[in-house]
């Protein structure tokens, strides 16, 4: 289940290895019990007594709680009263799947590499390679186990961390992956290899889910600033062609120009 | 160093900017000894093509000496005397591997610019603006090569800088066009244009079968050379009913395959010329098709219209009902020049041809700016200019 985006904000904000992410990751995870449809009305609604409230147009103290309230309730996905009441609407993830159908973002690139399937798996197989073309992945740690860790990017320089199993993995065919419990985003990923007849190459499907911090609302902010998820993974994947068929990635960075 | 900036339409000139540095494992450093100004750069100079900055250096036909190499470059060591091909090869795609080198999928940065515009990207260039790539040219006195194990070829020392440099360029480009019209003994070959590929086409034609090959322009002094040097027949296209012309000089047959070595700025003249210029100037065509649109006229029925001219949008009124009721077969695109690389070098050392021919002037670097705009008004039978550092 993934943290709030409170404390991924908090974390990034102080560090990851500081006192006060420590003493946020001991927190218990907040419950996720509104559906992502409350959590934008919450959101929305939220926002507009805050200003109101700042407008001097409503009375300040309880429109400040009910305010403030409503926003935590938006953002965390966590209702005190739904959760004294014993009542849930979230359409939030399950303990055996990162993420549930249909919930958070999916995205999907193909492109055909001219090398042999058991090249270009092996070279996918190694999670700590995936950097050098997923632009967004700071790090990824393997541990023998399957298991990993990966360090990324998020929108407005958020910093976000998960670990991830391997749920499948069939030689040259095809890998599986998916976040488990603690992520900061929640994400599953797979990655197909289809070698073609007459030596045509590889051809390389990905599919990518991920349930971002916010929900929807993250993906949204993530678009604002310029990061749109399927940009992303067209050009991740360009580069990994490249390094696949070329060695290296083509750039002009650092060559000399005239006056601009 | 000292290197030729692209500034706007018709504003080149020669500034001070820093030294190329090795960027990628496979690149080379190369002290530039001769470099030279092409056709194609006079659409850059004039404005027709999209995606170019003020400081891009220009120039994608050069030679010159190996000064560093990446670490992944063992082919070439310092000091090697080389020639660099102007489109750039990763070796390893699908397309390098079917020696398709001028549509390479790895070579281009900025492939995505040229996806919008094109579906698919081809090369990336030197010095041929930032949607093929925006690679830093040879117009200068030192330059970048990437992919610098694939492209480059070692020159033999009895060989001068002015009989190989145009390996880069030039005389792949022409021969390519030649090849594309699969030329059977016997066969005649229309070429329109007389710049520096036209006249390698037109020598490329004969080195390959043609009985005869006709050469078309406007200006005298380049049908001079068509004519003296690669002996073509000639025809000055403002004099005659070019179409009638030809049919009669094939009486009745037309050429067996015709080459637009001419491209997107083509010279028309009549109704159709200044109803191209008028389309181009009000931004309602991008291109100026008089001579392609003549080749497809002028060629027999079941022949080949093989274009190395440049063409970058789209183009009014080109005669497609003419093409399908001939059954014409259309050749184009940029050259996959590392494929000529060698056997053109081959027949250089065995003196079948003399690339050096084409020259007719020669500037300092320095001077670059006057050789552009003296390219580009084509005063004093300017066919080919070659620039030192």
């Amino acid at each position: 289940m993934a943290s709030t985006l409170l404390a991924t904000t908090v974390k990034s904000a102080v560090g990851t290895d500081s006192s006060i992410a420590r003493a946020v990751n001991w927190l218990p995870q907040a419950l996720t019990n509104v559906s992502s449809n409350e959590r934008w009305l919450s959101l929305a609604a939220g926002g507009a007594i805050a200003g109101l409230c700042l407008t001097g147009h409503a009375p300040r103290l309880l429109s400040t709680i009910l305010g403030t309230g409503l926003i935590y309730r938006g953002l965390t996905g966590n209702c005190p009263c739904y959760q004294a009441l014993g009542v849930s609407t979230s359409d939030s993830t399950n303990p055996q799947t990162a993420i549930t159908a249909g919930h958070g973002t999916r995205i999907e690139h193909a492109i055909t590499v001219n090398k042999p399937a058991a090249e270009v798996y092996k070279f996918w197989r190694d999670f700590e390679n995936l950097p050098r073309f997923m632009t967004h992945l700071i790090d990824v740690e393997t541990t023998t186990d399957g298991k990993s860790h990966w360090v990324a990017k998020g929108p407005l320089g958020i910093k976000v961390e998960w670990d991830a199993q391997i749920v499948t993995d069939k030689p040259n065919k095809m890998i599986g992956w998916k976040s488990l419990d603690g992520a900061d985003v929640d994400t599953a990923g797979s990655v197909r290899f289809n070698e073609l007849p007459d030596g045509r190459g590889t051809e390389v499907r990905v599919e990518l889910k991920y349930d971002p911090p916010a929900g929807k609302l993250g993906t949204a902010v993530a678009k604002l600033v310029g990061q749109s998820p399927e940009a992303q993974i067209k050009a991740d994947m360009r580069r990994f062609k490249q390094i696949m068929e070329a060695g290296e990635i083509p750039s002009t960075n650092g060559q000399p120009h005239g006056q601009r | 160093m000292k290197a030729l900036c692209w500034r706007g339409k018709k504003d080149v000139g020669v500034e001070r900017v820093p030294d190329p540095k090795i960027i990628n494992p496979r690149d080379a450093i190369i002290k530039i000894t001769t470099t030279a100004i092409c056709g194609s750069d006079l659409h850059l100079y004039d404005g027709y093509i999209p995606t170019m900055q003020a400081g891009d250096i220009l120039g994608h036909e050069f030679m010159g000496e190996v000064v560093e190499t990446g670490s992944a470059v063992t082919n070439l060591k310092k000091g090697d005397r080389v020639v660099v091909p102007f489109t750039m090869a990763c070796g390893g795609c699908f397309f390098c591997k079917k020696q398709f080198y001028s549509l390479c999928d790895n070579s281009n940065p900025k492939a995505e610019l040229a996806e919008a515009v094109y579906g698919y990207s081809g090369s990336g260039l030197f010095g041929y603006s930032h949607m093929l790539g925006g690679f830093a040219g040879g117009q200068a006195e030192f330059v970048r090569v990437p992919f610098a194990d694939v492209g480059p070829i070692k020159v033999p020392a009895h060989l001068s800088d002015e009989q190989v440099l145009f390996l880069s360029d030039i005389f792949p480009t022409g021969y390519m066009a030649a090849e594309n019209c699969a030329i059977e003994p016997g066969d005649t070959v229309a070429v329109w244009g007389c710049g520096p590929v036209g006249l390698f086409a037109i020598k490329s034609a004969f080195l390959l079968g043609a009985a005869r090959v006709i050469g078309i322009d406007s200006v005298e002094g380049r049908l001079k050379k068509a004519r003296e040097v690669c002996g073509a027949e000639t025809v000055n296209f403002e004099n005659v009913d070019l179409l009638r012309w030809l049919d009669d000089r094939t009486a009745g047959r037309g050429p067996d395959a015709c080459i637009d070595a001419v491209g997107l700025e083509a010279h028309g003249n009549g109704i159709a010329g200044f109803y191209d210029r008028m389309k181009t100037a009000t931004y309602m065509a991008t291109d100026r098709p008089t001579a392609l649109r003549m080749a497809i006229m002028a060629c027999r029925k079941g022949g080949t219209v093989s274009i190395p001219g440049v063409y970058g949008g789209l183009l009014d009124k080109l005669p497609m009902g003419a093409a399908f009721a001939k059954g014409l077969t259309f050749k184009m695109g940029q050259t996959h020049v590392h494929k000529y690389l060698k056997p053109l070098m081959g027949r250089i050392e065995r003196g079948e041809i003399d690339p050096s021919f084409v020259i007719t002037h020669r500037y300092n670097l320095q001077d670059a700016a006057k050789a552009y705009k003296e390219f580009s008004d084509q005063k004093d039978e300017c066919v080919k200019i070659v620039l030192k550092p």
